[in-house]
């Protein structure tokens, strides 16, 4: 017990005297899992889940099941691939990434992007069918139907988003595999408090979780905000807004 | 040449056929209504129309192009039509930009669009709505605004299905009204389905009967009110009296039918000897007290079997040697003590009894097909 309230004490003083080393961790914890997620949302997730979802084919059913079941994907196993595959001997190792925040963030997408895929495809589902067919029979082409179903799902989207972010800031397997840990480098919250909890800096360790903590809760406020002012949020302008100059 | 043309067109849900080879030619400019029970296959008949299920077979001609198959002129076809939905739905967003999509998405200019969806918000009466979130909407205005969100378009074909069903009376009258401007002002091709007999019968040129995935009838309200080509068609349309009779003499067109041992006086085709239904419908027989003189054609006395109130009339029951059914105002039911076991005449003109050849009822299945739809 008193280690726990050494560690909220010594992390309220890190927090607020805004320490140095503890900042420059959080701040590349920050970055790497927005960097991360953000990719793996816009530039995989969503238009990947989008194609799924608005197309039928043989074996759809198949292939959601199957991203449905890389949710439970571990970050170790994640980190050991990319480990391998860009460590010297291996087939990407000529480009020199490992150890470096560059590989780690494509370690963390290819980690949350199967829970952001997942999510986006469950968002589209559960847009009534209606809707679509509503588009369509006002003269929606397929892409401008596709356009208005996501603009529909979009509270249930940006929490694919958020869940992708949340995943990745808080994962430590791959950042530790591949990342290596390196002070003022690599380090980021997770394997600063791997280290410091193997070095029996219990406090400063507790001190980090509580930082990685409250980041969570405002990812969590920011998304019951989001879902609480529906029309009112600044994703209500994720389509269009036609009255705007009335 | 018909605008909209159906030629055996079927259509499948599971292998379960829900429309069976429908022929039916739609003209330019005529309000088309398709009237039938629930489950009949009306609505999807009005997806086939706005092209947005192919059939499972058969062909979709819009204004002369086949547009059953190509993915392109389906839609170049269906921007030129508006479909309002039986349960339609809003987008999240407001009154305003809900009216504005068709436009947005046909590219058309900001300040067209703006000027367009004023109008159209105006001509619905909710042009004081259009700020507000679309989904806050009660059903009648929710349907008002999925009214103007087709009309905005400017289709040349609007396509409405059960518009006003699961509204109250007041904004039933309210759509009702709405269309019948439009339909005049803009000279629209109208599809509209309902079940209520009513609504088809105010607001459409044509009628066809729609039960189980078949189009049974097809013609004028008049000819379908009153002229039932069979026994399914007549009970959907309320023909409350379909007795079984026989042609036992032919004189010009006035024929004799015997029915339960009486004969009755009809207008009819049908030759000598031709068992027939006749069907007669209830507001076309007149009753009066027993005393009067029943030397009028097709004069019966009876007693009466049952008295129901429905509504402002009152539904009678009586057994004149064949069971016949009648409705009167609440008034002259009251006026003439109508009660179980009084003696009343009931009578009805020649021309009020519509004869059509008779099949039992599981033999209509069979019945030839003329193709009544393709006019």
């Amino acid at each position: 017990m008193g280690e726990l309230w050494d560690g909220i004490v010594e992390a309220i003083r890190l927090i607020v005297s805004l320490d140095p080393e503890v900042m420059e961790i959080a701040w590349r914890s920050l970055w790497i899992a927005a960097i991360s997620s953000s990719i793996s949302f816009f530039l995989i997730s969503l238009p990947l889940g989008s194609l799924i979802h608005f197309n039928n084919f043989p074996g759809k059913s198949v292939l959601i099941a199957l991203v449905q079941t890389l949710f439970s994907l571990p970050s170790v196993a994640v980190g050991l691939i990319v480990f391998v595959t860009f460590s010297r001997s291996g087939p990407l190792g000529v480009m020199g990434l490992l150890f470096t925040p560059k590989v780690m963030i494509i370690g963390q997408i290819i980690f949350v992007t199967p829970v952001t895929l997942g999510l986006v495809i469950s968002a589209l589902r559960g847009v009534d069918k209606a809707v679509p067919e509503t588009a369509m029979a006002l003269g929606a082409g397929r892409f401008q139907t596709a356009l208005v179903t996501i603009r529909e799902a979009r509270f249930a989207i940006v929490t694919a988003l958020m869940m992708g972010f949340a995943r990745a800031i808080t994962e430590v397997g791959v950042s530790i595999m591949v990342g290596g840990n390196i002070n003022g480098y690599t380090r980021t919250l997770t394997t600063a408090i791997s280290l410091e909890t193997s070095k029996g800096a219990i406090e400063f360790s507790l001190a980090l979780g509580f930082i990685l903590v409250f980041i969570a809760l405002i990812v969590n406020v920011a998304l019951f905000w989001l879902q609480y002012n529906q029309g009112k949020s600044p994703w209500h302008s994720f389509g269009w807004k036609m009255s705007r100059n009335n | 040449m018909a605008f909209i043309r159906l030629e055996n067109v079927s259509q499948q849900l599971n292998r379960a056929h829900i429309l069976k080879d429908i022929n039916l030619a739609i003209e330019r400019g005529e309000v088309f209504g398709v009237i039938g029970p629930t489950g009949a296959g009306k609505t999807t008949l009005i997806r086939l129309l706005d092209l947005l299920d192919s059939p499972a077979s058969g062909r979709i001609v819009f204004d002369g192009v086949d547009v059953t198959r190509s993915r392109s002129k389906r839609l170049s076809a269906r921007r030129r039509m508006a479909y309002v939905q039986q349960k339609p739905i809003v987008f999240s967003m407001n009154v305003f930009d809900n009216v504005a999509c068709g436009l947005k998405w046909r590219h058309e200019h900001r300040e067209s669009i703006r000027e367009k969806v004023q109008n159209t918000l105006s001509l619905v009466g909710m042009a004081d709505y259009a700020g507000r979130d679309a989904k806050t909407l009660s059903g009648g205005e929710t349907q008002r605004v999925a009214i103007a969100r087709s009309l905005v378009t400017d289709p040349e074909v609007l396509l409405l299905d059960e518009p006003t069903a699961n509204l109250d009376p007041i904004s039933t009258a309210k759509i009702e009204d709405i269309l019948e401007t439009i339909t005049k002002s803009k000279h629209l091709t109208v599809v509209i389905s309902t079940h209520d007999m009513s609504q088809g019968q105010r607001l459409a040129d044509r009628i066809g009967v729609m039960m189980g995935g078949e189009l049974l009838q097809v013609g004028t309200p008049n000819e379908v009110f009153h002229s039932p080509r069979n026994t399914r068609v007549a009970d959907f349309v309320g023909m409350a009296n379909v007795l079984p009779g026989v042609i036992t003499a032919k004189e010009a067109n006035l024929a004799t039918i015997v029915v339960g041992g009486r004969a009755l006086q009809a207008v009819a085709d049908c030759a000598t000897g031709d068992t027939v239904w006749a069907l007669i419908r209830p507001e076309d027989i007149v009753f009066a007290p027993s005393q009067t003189s029943a030397s009028a054609q097709n004069t019966f006395e009876g007693s009466v079997t049952k008295v129901s109130r429905d509504g402002a009339l009152v539904r009678i029951e009586i057994d004149c040697g064949f069971p016949l059914v009648g409705i009167v105002t609440a008034r002259s039911a009251e006026e003439l003590g109508m009660e179980t076991g009084k003696r009343l005449l009931a009578s009805f003109k020649p021309a009020a009894v519509h004869a059509i050849p008779r099949y039992t009822r599981s033999d209509q299945q069979k019945e030839p097909d003329t193709n009544p739809a393709l006019s």
